[in-house]
């Protein structure tokens, strides 16, 4: 199962992310824990100074801004280890 | 084998820069219609009359909200897509070599580009403080940071012309960077809540590190542009309805007495005033112009201006979670004082 964090405190542009997340991932049926981080102390914990951030599995994606659904679900899609709708040549 | 035809194909970056040329040309021409167009619609399809209240309320309403717009949208546009190119990470390194003095400069110039949400200003704050950076230069970059607007800087270009916009930007550096050296010398570390000097980075933490394509700039640009004009429009049209009013309906000069050069009280004042006041940049400016069209003096204006937007109530709030009361009394202080002394100084040289 995905660990999906969304780091900040409380901001609009925090609370939308959030929303946008739990969306993409009821709507993909994706298998996922979403932790909101609102402590700083763990928000610098990854380094990032930009609020809202998005982190899957302990790896950064976006900082600073709201990423477009379309590339949500290509990063949860990446995290599971599917390709993204590349077809395998045999 | 089989030879298909590929159809004539243009690359996605070919069709990203298509669109930019395109809503360029379009940009220039409705820029260059709009003045006659808001004349004809009040002079010649509402038939008011040349000078009448009514008429140079309107003329000045129905030129200035598409003028704004357009403004807003070009600059905004350009500025996001310039941001792109910051990363607060490098940023960071930066201004981590460089000791003080220079180093207050380069935070305030980056306060100034770097894109403002009050809730970034505490994990910035505490992330400039981990890599040993002076406080007084982490100050630097946290008071230009909301005080250089870039809403309120293309505002003031459409209606006052690029000299007030370089001022307002000229002066904010120069608060950040005295401001920053002075409440370096004043050791405040003491005021700083304990945490944010406790606070590790974790080990197995991979960052981000983006090489952008332009075509993802330009698709970012746009989507912030979207956001941001978004998010003052109401207060836009509002403000220039009550600047039109003030403009078409007070009598010039009606300010001179108290607002006005000869008003010394008028610098602190507006000052002081504007602190507890918060308003969005953009619908403030509007009502600035009309204020100044009627005799306020440029120095006042802009104090009023700048410590309505740099100095907030929602602000101070997001810092108390990491300065202690007296170190924010402190920082408001400074602040307020080199917004005082800059209204002073307009006043005597412009």
């Amino acid at each position: 199962m995905l660990t999906i964090k969304i780091l900040g405190s409380g901001c609009a542009n925090c609370k939308r992310l959030e929303a946008l997340v739990r969306d993409v991932v009821e709507k993909e049926n994706i298998a996922a824990e979403i932790i909101k981080v609102t402590d700083y102390a763990d928000i610098m914990a990854y380094n990032v100074m930009s609020t809202p951030g998005l982190v899957i599995n302990e790896k950064t994606l976006s900082v600073g801004r709201i990423p477009s659904p379309i590339q949500i679900i290509q990063w949860l899609n990446e995290a599971q280890g599917k390709s993204s709708g590349m077809v395998a040549l045999n | 084998m089989n030879h298909t035809v590929q159809p004539f194909k243009i690359s996605p970056q070919a069709q990203d820069w298509t669109v930019v040329g395109v809503a360029t040309a379009l940009w220039l021409t409705a820029y260059n219609v709009i003045e006659p167009f808001a004349d004809w619609l009040s002079y010649d399809l509402l038939a008011l009359p040349q000078g009448s209240q009514l008429g140079e309320s309107l003329a000045f309403f129905f030129y200035d909200v598409p003028k704004l717009f357009l403004l807003l949208g070009g600059m905004i546009f350009v500025i996001t897509l310039l941001q792109t190119f910051i990363d607060t990470q490098k940023v960071r390194v930066m201004v981590e070599k460089r000791g003080e003095g220079v180093g207050n400069l380069m935070a305030a110039l980056f306060g100034a580009v770097t894109p403002f949400c009050s809730c970034s200003s505490v994990p910035l704050f505490i992330g400039f403080v981990q890599a040993g950076i002076p406080l007084g230069v982490t100050f630097s970059f946290l008071i230009t940071s909301p005080l250089m607007n870039e809403v309120a800087f293309v505002l003031l270009i459409g209606l006052f012309g690029w000299k007030v916009a370089g001022l307002y930007l000229f002066s904010g550096i120069a608060i950040g960077v005295i401001s920053g050296l002075i409440l370096g010398r004043l050791k405040l570390e003491r005021y700083v809540e304990g945490f944010v000097y406790n606070i590790k980075p974790r080990a197995n933490v991979e960052m981000l590190e983006e090489q952008l394509l332009w075509s993802e700039r330009i698709h970012r640009a746009w989507d912030s542009t979207k956001e941001i004009v978004g998010k003052v429009f109401w207060y836009v049209i509002v403000g220039i309805g009550i600047g039109a009013f003030i403009h078409g309906y007070v009598p010039q000069d009606a300010l001179t007495g108290i607002m006005g050069k000869s008003a010394w009280w008028s610098v602190p004042i507006s000052t002081l005033v504007g602190i507890p006041l918060y308003s969005n940049a953009a619908g403030i400016i509007p009502i600035v112009s009309a204020l100044l069209d009627k005799g306020a003096s440029l120095g006042t204006v802009l104090a009023f201006m700048m410590s309505v937007v740099g100095l907030s109530l929602p602000e101070v709030i997001i810092l108390r979670r990491v300065l202690k009361p007296q170190l924010i009394a402190i920082f408001i202080g400074v602040i307020a004082t080199a917004i005082i002394l800059t209204g002073y100084m307009f006043n005597l040289i412009i």
